[in-house]
């Protein structure tokens, strides 16, 4: 093939794909400037695992650093078995028409709005919660757990039934030749073949649960200590950002944001990362 | 033993997969419960005639009005924006793009399309202050500042789609266009693209329904409680997420409350709404183009 010069669209494609690369790393860019006088201030340390204490100069990111990951942890904890159940009766033991429409209403589960889902549950979820623990609001932790399953639930089971159904249909109608059962089928062969999707599911879920803003900003209270049970009122990361027009622009909580934008995005490219390379070695394996 | 496990996981399966849907019917249903004697044309329009209020002579107060409106603003200017860059961007990264830049590409639209949606808005603050700051203009947050966001928000959708509509086009048709004398960009727009549009279009009704769910990029970028329909793209103005954020947390007795379910109900159809036309489409477009 002879080189030679490319037309002006065929610029302009080039333009857009580098646009669109050179914004990641200018949102990256950003967060970074206005966060530096932070991370100049004190150590990094102090920053990650020091409290809340703006009376004594603390901008310390350790409160909703916790919750974000125990509200992750717990919602994964609930959304990895129901996921994995959903995606065994969508791939095998539902009846075929059935499959195809449990699919169909979890693909519109994606869709659905998570303040939609928030504002249900602030009627629902809040008063029984407040009922059960006894006092305050009703507004924690335990709340917002739910509720964020089931937001990341879809995402979830898509990724898994995806990798399910690329089983090599060599192996299960061997085992369905073997007089297997469907779970058999499920348990000792599609599952030791597909576990690497799994693995890039959870990857995903957990993403989605610690940049998820709207359920634990509407739901889980947003008080700034350190939360010491799940049934205490407390701030996520993201939710400490959505709450940022409360504070003055030139202090130093206002600069904390940045801290928790960097946290989060450096995590999202790190998991993305690892998403990538358990691909390739688990494609390479093969 | 292995037999009572192997059924245990059945049942657990089945209990899953009905709790999961239990809770979403639950959800509906409270919905409907709740909002359902709201949705009438009061919902909308409030007291004022609903042809005054479409043709602007008249601003609603009481009604979601303004709040659709924006809705259907920030969906406007934001696809405006993000579908061009966003396919042109997918056309590149299928068709010209290879080696080791395609994988850094890869990379750097994966963590775009993995960032948690507030950091996008927050992203979208900073650049207003930013001019703020260097230009002394009058530059707050406003209708522009979030549709430039929400496209940041939705680019790599777009782009990831139409990358990989493009890539699964069959070979053999890939291939039969050059082989005739057709140029690199002959082939583009006049085999591959009319064979993966329905991809595409499926692609940019899924950002669609992105943009129209989104609450974190908008409650920074200009979203506020009471702004009538916006006069300009530097205005503020009123969204249905942000409206339902804040009714959640400052409603003046039932019938506000009543307000926030019905603009929760309507956003839920319109999002659902394009999520079920863009599977629908997938699957129909295809023969419509291909066999007219």
């Amino acid at each position: 093939m002879t080189h030679r010069a490319y037309s002006v669209s065929e610029h302009l494609f080039l333009a857009a794909a580098v646009i669109s690369g050179l914004l990641t790393v200018a949102v990256f860019c950003f967060l970074f400037l206005f966060g530096l006088p932070l991370l100049q201030s004190g150590q990094l340390t102090d920053l990650l695992f020091s409290p809340w204490a703006p009376a004594k100069g603390l901008y310390g990111i350790y409160p909703m650093l916790k919750t974000s990951l125990l509200l992750a942890l717990l919602s994964m904890a609930i959304a990895f078995p129901i996921s994995l159940g959903c995606s065994f009766i969508i791939t095998s033991l539902a009846p075929v028409r059935l499959r195809g429409f449990l699919l169909a209403v979890i693909r519109v589960m994606t869709g659905i709005p998570t303040v939609v889902y928030s504002f249900a549950a602030l009627f629902l979820l809040v008063p029984l919660m407040r009922n059960l623990i006894g006092h305050g609001t009703g507004m924690t932790i335990l709340t917002a757990t739910p509720v964020l399953a089931m937001v990341i639930a879809p995402t979830m089971i898509l990724f898994f039934v995806n990798s399910f159904t690329r089983v090599s249909t060599a192996y299960t109608l061997a085992t369905d030749a073997l007089g297997g059962s469907e779970t058999q089928k499920l348990l000792y062969v599609i599952l030791p073949q597909a576990w690497p999707g799994v693995v890039n599911g959870v990857l995903l879920g957990f993403g989605r649960a610690m940049g998820d803003t709207m359920v634990s900003l509407m739901l889980a209270g947003n008080s700034i200590g350190v939360p010491e049970s799940v049934t205490e009122s407390a701030r996520t990361l993201t939710a400490h950002i959505a709450l940022v027009m409360a504070f003055d622009f030139d202090s130093m909580e206002f600069k904390s944001v940045f801290v928790c934008g960097l946290f989060l995005y450096i995590l999202t490219a790190v998991l993305m990362m690892l998403f990538r390379m358990s691909t390739a070695y688990f494609s390479g394996r093969k | 033993m292995r037999k009572l496990f192997e059924d245990c996981i059945t049942i657990l399966s089945w209990f899953a997969g009905l709790l999961l849907i239990t809770a979403l019917l639950f959800l509906v249903a409270y919905l409907v419960y709740r909002g359902g004697s709201s949705l009438n044309v009061s919902l909308i329009f409030g007291e004022t005639a609903a042809l005054d209020a479409l043709l602007l002579k008249r601003q609603v107060f009481d009604g979601i009005f303004p709040a659709i409106a924006g809705t259907l603003l920030l969906i406007i200017g934001s696809m405006f924006i993000a579908i061009p860059v966003g396919i042109a961007g997918g056309i590149y990264m299928a068709e010209y793009c290879s080696g080791a830049i395609k994988s850094l590409f890869n990379l750097l639209f994966d963590i775009l399309a993995g960032v948690p949606s507030i950091i996008i808005g927050l992203a979208g603050l900073l650049l207003t202050i930013f001019l703020n700051r260097h230009f002394q203009g009058q530059i707050a947050t406003c209708l522009l500042v979030s549709c430039l966001s929400l496209a940041l928000l939705v680019l790599p959708y777009l782009i990831r789609t139409t990358q990989t509509a493009l890539e699964t086009v069959d070979p053999v048709i890939r291939k039969t266009a050059p082989v005739l004398g057709a140029s690199r960009l002959q082939n583009i727009t006049l085999v591959l693209l009319p064979n993966a549009i329905s991809d595409i279009i499926s692609g940019i009704m899924l950002a669609t329904g992105r943009c129209a769910e989104d609450t974190a990029v908008i409650m920074l970028t200009g979203a506020v409680a009471t702004a009538g329909v916006p006069h300009s793209i530097f205005g503020q103005y009123e969204a249905l997420p942000f409206y339902i954020y804040y009714i959640s947390s400052q409603y003046n007795g039932p019938d506000e409350l009543a307000q926030g379910f019905g603009a929760a109900i309507i956003l839920l159809i319109l999002c659902t709404g394009l999520l079920i036309s863009a599977l629908w489409i997938q699957r129909r477009l295809t023969t419509m183009l291909l066999y007219r």
